[in-house]
């Protein structure tokens, strides 16, 4: 599924060279289930970057389902972006102006899906994420858990086979961030492959496959029984 | 995209800042309506003078005595002038597509009549004044083919006059006296109403020979030729100028046609009303200035959302087309509310001041949003060119 090969990332600012992520070599098959820990500045939001196709490696190749994605063009990385890969982010990242049930239908909106067609869509993950009854509300009248779902509805309506998220209960409370943490692990039983950055052990811990980077470098890379 | 999903993500967008959109789309507002508003009363005026110089058909030829190179009043500077004559104004009824000619004199003279008095604007005319200048006689006949250089003493009655000295009593076969001399009533005129400022009713119409006499000239005040629908004007000046150049042995004279005073007039108003425009397009500009700075605020502001609308898999086109959108909306709104104030603006003029022609066609009308847009476009080119440049990781860790 996901295939990284010597990649490095070199941020030049001014006359200085930040290694972000160096000789990263990874492998993931699809459905597993990936926790990335580490230290802060260590590249684990630059690594979930290139691995989304949101930033290019300085050097190395990327295999995306058998195809090196590391030439495509920036209108073909987009398009790889909305079929096959779902973000979810620290700050939630939703549109303030518009209802939870539009901030899910974003994806099928760009896709240029028409509105009659979507609907049984996305209805079918506001019962999935149980937010149904907040459909028509906007993201300052929801809570940070029932947030983070519609994030999670967002990145996911599209059916993609990545879910990538950046300390998604970063901003929570124990309880939601629980219940956040319960729905990508029930999306990851249904198939989905999931990585997810974060700096919380215990939540580090339940990944089948544990990465820690320090530096740049994956320092441990180790699945469990 | 779906037309109408991207008018629901550029339209919040617009009500979400309601009071800031508001003042935005005001300034392109306040330049469109001026724009139509202002070239609102030139158009008004321009039409206006039309119509009123087509009251007289326009199939007119006026030669005044004295010879002027640029348009205005002719003035006999050497004195050396001949006169404009009867005769001269005889031959020109010869020449071809002339269907009538008009030998003027105009003064001022008390009108006596029915025991009243009334000072009234003496015009010598022939025969053929009602047909030059589309009036209608109202009763009785107008001045008959006489004489012209010893014509009867009759006299026909602009409608204000006749009101004034005969009330509803009949006029005709009655006797006046104007500047002293006696005059038989013959006819009364229709009212015309003021023309170009010049009241025809308040008139009295006598012989030209005559008026002649009254007045104490040599000469003619004009001569008025009226030639056949469809014939050349230049061809009809040509012949005029010949047969009085024959006449008179130099070219003492100036012709006008209606064409040349609506050329000059219809030219006066094009340069008033691009004068109005280029004003108007000076507070577009500023208005465009708006919708640069908002635009580019809204840009940054949303710098998260753009950046996960790259995430989702958006195009940096669709990014550039949804800010351009957003400008060209406001510029659009700003072009509509424009209209309106500009329309209602004009409409509220004709209530106050009725005397003051307005006209709006509907081209400006189509062109003023037309032009809203573009400036919407433009304005908007520069924030969205941003937007779309904008780099996706940057942009997501911006909020
Ligand atoms: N655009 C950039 N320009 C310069 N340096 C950058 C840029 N983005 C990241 N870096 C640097 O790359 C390194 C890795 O950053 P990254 O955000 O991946 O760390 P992280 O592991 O996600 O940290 P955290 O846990 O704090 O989120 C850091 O040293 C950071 O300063
Ligand atoms: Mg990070």
């Amino acid at each position: 599924m996901i295939r990284l090969e010597e990649i490095d990332r070199v941020f030049e600012v001014g006359d200085q060279r930040v290694q972000a992520l160096n000789d990263i070599n990874l492998h993931v098959e699809p459905g597993e289930y990936l926790s990335i820990m580490g230290p802060s500045g260590s590249g684990k939001s630059t690594l979930l970057n290139v691995i989304g196709l949101l930033d290019r490696p300085t050097s190395g190749r990327y295999f995306l389902s058998g195809n090196d994605v590391t030439s495509l063009s920036e209108d073909a990385l987009a398009r790889t972006r909305r079929a096959d890969i779902g973000f979810v982010f620290q700050f939630f990242h939703l549109v303030p102006r518009l209802t939870a049930a539009e901030n899910i239908e974003l994806p099928l909106m760009l896709e240029g899906i028409a509105p009659a067609e979507r609907k049984p869509r996305v209805d079918e993950v506001l019962d999935a994420l149980d937010i149904r009854d907040r459909a028509h509300h906007r993201p300052d009248q929801l809570s940070g858990g029932q947030r983070q779902r519609v994030a999670i509805a967002r990145a996911t309506i599209m059916k993609p086979a990545i879910l990538l998220a950046d300390e998604p209960t970063g901003n929570l409370d124990q309880a939601s961030g629980k219940e956040v943490i319960d729905t990508l692990e029930r999306l990851n039983a249904s198939g989905i492959t999931l990585l997810i950055v974060t700096h919380d052990q215990q939540l580090g811990d339940r990944a089948r496959r544990y990465v820690k980077m320090v530096d740049g470098r994956i320092v441990t890379d180790q699945t469990r029984g | 995209m779906h037309p109408r999903d991207f008018i629901r993500l550029t339209g919040s967008s617009i009500i979400m800042h309601r009071l800031r959109s508001f003042l935005t789309s005001l300034g392109i507002a306040i330049g469109i309506a001026a724009v139509v508003l202002l070239t609102s009363i030139g158009e008004g005026i321009h039409q206006f003078v039309l119509a009123e110089f087509s009251q007289f058909g326009t199939n007119i030829v006026a030669i005044n005595p004295g010879r002027v190179t640029t348009h205005g009043v002719a003035v006999g500077v050497f004195g050396t002038d001949r006169p404009l004559s009867m005769a001269d104004a005889d031959a020109l009824a010869h020449i071809p597509h002339v269907r009538a000619v008009v030998p003027v004199v105009q003064g001022n003279s008390e009108v006596d009549g029915n025991n009243r008095q009334r000072r009234a604007t003496v015009y010598g005319v022939g025969p053929d004044m009602p047909t030059a200048f589309s009036l209608t006689v109202a009763a009785g006949t107008f001045l008959p083919l006489d004489n012209p250089d010893a014509p009867r003493a009759l006299a026909v009655l602009g409608s204000k006059v006749r009101d004034e000295l005969f009330g509803s009593s009949n006029p005709l076969g009655s006797r006046i006296r104007v500047g002293g001399d006696r005059y038989r009533v013959i006819g009364t005129m229709e009212s015309k109403g003021q023309v170009l400022g010049v009241d025809l009713d308040d008139s009295v119409f006598i012989p030209t020979a005559r008026a002649l006499d009254m007045f104490n000239r040599e000469g003619l005040m004009e001569i008025d030729v009226l030639y056949r629908e469809g014939a050349s004007a230049s061809e009809v000046v040509a012949g005029i100028k010949r047969v009085l150049t024959a006449r008179h042995g130099k070219e003492d004279f100036t012709i006008t046609t209606q064409e040349q005073m609506l050329d000059v007039l219809g030219n006066v108003l094009d340069i008033l009303t691009f004068a109005v425009g280029a004003l108007g397009s000076i507070s577009l500009l500023v208005g465009s200035v708006g919708i640069v700075t908002i635009m580019t605020i809204s840009v940054t502001e949303r710098t998260g959302e753009i950046g996960l609308l790259r995430a989702l898999g958006s195009s940096r086109q669709q990014i550039l087309k949804l800010f351009l959108g957003e400008a060209v909306i406001l510029g659009a709104l700003g072009g509509i509310a424009g209209l309106v104030l500009g329309v209602g603006g004009a409409q509220m003029l004709t209530l106050a001041v009725p005397a003051l022609p307005v006209h709006t066609p509907v081209s400006y009308v189509v062109f003023a949003v037309i032009l809203a847009v573009v400036i919407g476009l433009i304005a908007g080119v520069m924030p969205a060119r941003r937007a779309a440049t904008m780099d996706p990781v940057e942009a997501l860790r911006a909020e």
